[in-house]
């Protein structure tokens, strides 16, 4: 079990720079995000992107932006706990909360901050018969091993980049890789584009484009797939392994289970100091809304630091809270 | 000035189709335009051609749709239920090439 002051559930720029509001009145904090990575959509989306309206910085790369949020929040020693859904909070009887992740683990905090931009990014799913009912079981959408693929039939479906940069990995690895893209050529990376065609020409995978997965079948697991082929028609595949590759997407997930009040797909907080209907629990940033909210990072900015104010309540209940200026008093780190 | 009205049709995420009236606007993107109409659009990236949030599929008026770019055609290739006619609407001008369009909105998640 993780103990700390504050969990913030999304690691995106709001999540990131609540850590220094929080660490200014020395509340500690533990951060959670269902990506692999910090920095919410401008990693994930956008990372390469000039930011405009960020105050005192004309222009500044997404990615940029996230790494300069990490290196000011580093003397509070933010715990991070990274490619792990949040998908239960509970309330203990000290008035605190467990927060359980999809693996297990488990955060105790006094405080639960959800900074959760418009949810969590989960892969996109191809519409084919049968699909959810494999899924583990020879259909998955990320690579978490390339050894589970050795000498097994894998088929990938999509044409980005991650599908031909995984083709050019696991052909080797594989008895046999086919690639089932839409389109009749790649929009990808044109070097890894080339390098896919080549592969196929020399029998290194097999390349079928202008199709489709249309079904898929096993017996407990994964054994064949229908393909529907422009050129070819419609044939089955046999196959071991299933790797859909179509990118991420943010969906709300969890959240929507907590009971706390929801505007459509967005938390209804108390503009006070961005409270939810339940006390303790604080929403920020993209996915709160109120009366004149505007999604931008400025103002989940201003929202970090109005939380913390009223976090401290909770977390030091004997305690005064005295303003203080960075300019005066620096950053004391823990 | 005179500014042109464009006529189109739009079939909603929940499958309503209606025809919508716009002002010509240069300067407008399809995906804002729609938002400030009142249709559903959550717009991950804000309009950058990174999300296919705003995925649409257009069933009239194809060819008189100015060609997708490079950046377009790639997002569009995340996303699963992509077909031949498939734009992102964050990528067309509010112009009138758009005069005469039947297009339709699809679902975040595919």
């Amino acid at each position: 079990m993780i103990t700390t002051d504050i969990c913030i559930i999304g690691a995106g720029p709001v999540g990131l720079f609540a850590v220094f509001e929080a660490g200014l009145l020395k509340m500690r904090c533990h951060l959670v995000d269902a990506l692999p990575q910090v920095g919410g959509q401008l990693s994930e989306i956008y990372p390469q992107k000039p930011i405009y309206d960020i105050p005192g910085f004309p222009s500044i790369q997404a990615q940029q932006l996230v790494d300069n949020l990490m290196e000011q929040i580093a003397p509070f020693k933010p715990g991070f706990t990274l490619g792990e859904r949040v998908d239960t909070v509970s309330r203990l009887d000290n008035g605190g909360f467990v927060v359980q992740t999809h693996d297990d683990t488990r955060i105790e905090c006094k405080v639960l901050v959800i900074a959760g931009g418009l949810g969590c990014f989960e892969p996109r799913k191809p519409v084919i018969n049968g699909l959810e009912q494999f899924e583990g079981k020879g259909i998955s959408y990320f690579v978490k091993n390339p050894e589970t693929f050795r000498n097994r039939k894998l088929v990938l479906s999509g044409g980005g980049d991650s599908a031909l940069d995984w083709a050019i990995f696991l052909a080797p690895i594989a008895s046999e890789l086919t690639l089932v893209h839409r389109g009749e050529t790649f929009r990808g990376a044109p070097d890894s584009a080339e390098k896919v065609v080549e592969m196929a020409h020399q029998g290194q995978l097999r390349l079928l484009l202008e199709s489709q997965i249309t079904e898929v079948a096993g017996n407990g697991h994964l054994q064949s797939l229908t393909v529907s082929s422009k050129h070819n028609g419609v044939f089955n595949l046999e196959a071991d392994h299933l790797i859909p590759l179509f990118g991420l997407t943010p969906k709300l997930g969890p959240i929507a289970d907590w009971g706390l009040a929801l505007d459509k797909s967005a938390i209804e907080v108390n503009v006070d100091d961005y409270s939810t209907s339940t006390p303790g629990i604080f929403a920020i940033g993209d996915i709160n809304t109120y009366t004149g909210k505007l999604k931008l990072i400025l103002s989940g900015f201003h929202e970090a630091a109005l939380m913390a104010q009223s976090a401290f309540k909770y977390v030091y209940p004997e305690q005064k809270l005295s303003f203080k200026y960075t300019t005066v008093n620096g950053v004391n780190a823990f | 000035m005179h500014s042109k009205m464009i006529e189109l049709t739009v079939i909603d995420r929940q499958g309503q189709e209606k025809a919508l009236q716009l002002v010509e606007a240069e300067e407008a993107n399809l995906m804002e335009t729609l938002k400030n109409h009142d249709y559903e659009m959550r717009a991950t990236c804000g309009g950058l051609a990174l999300c296919a949030d705003c995925h649409c599929l257009i069933l009239k008026g194809q060819d008189q749709l100015a060609e997708p770019q490079d950046e377009e055609l790639m997002t569009l290739e995340t996303r699963p239920d992509a077909q031949d006619n498939s734009r992102l609407a964050c990528q067309l001008k509010v112009s009138s090439d758009l005069h005469g369009v039947l297009l339709q909105l699809t679902n975040y998640a595919n």
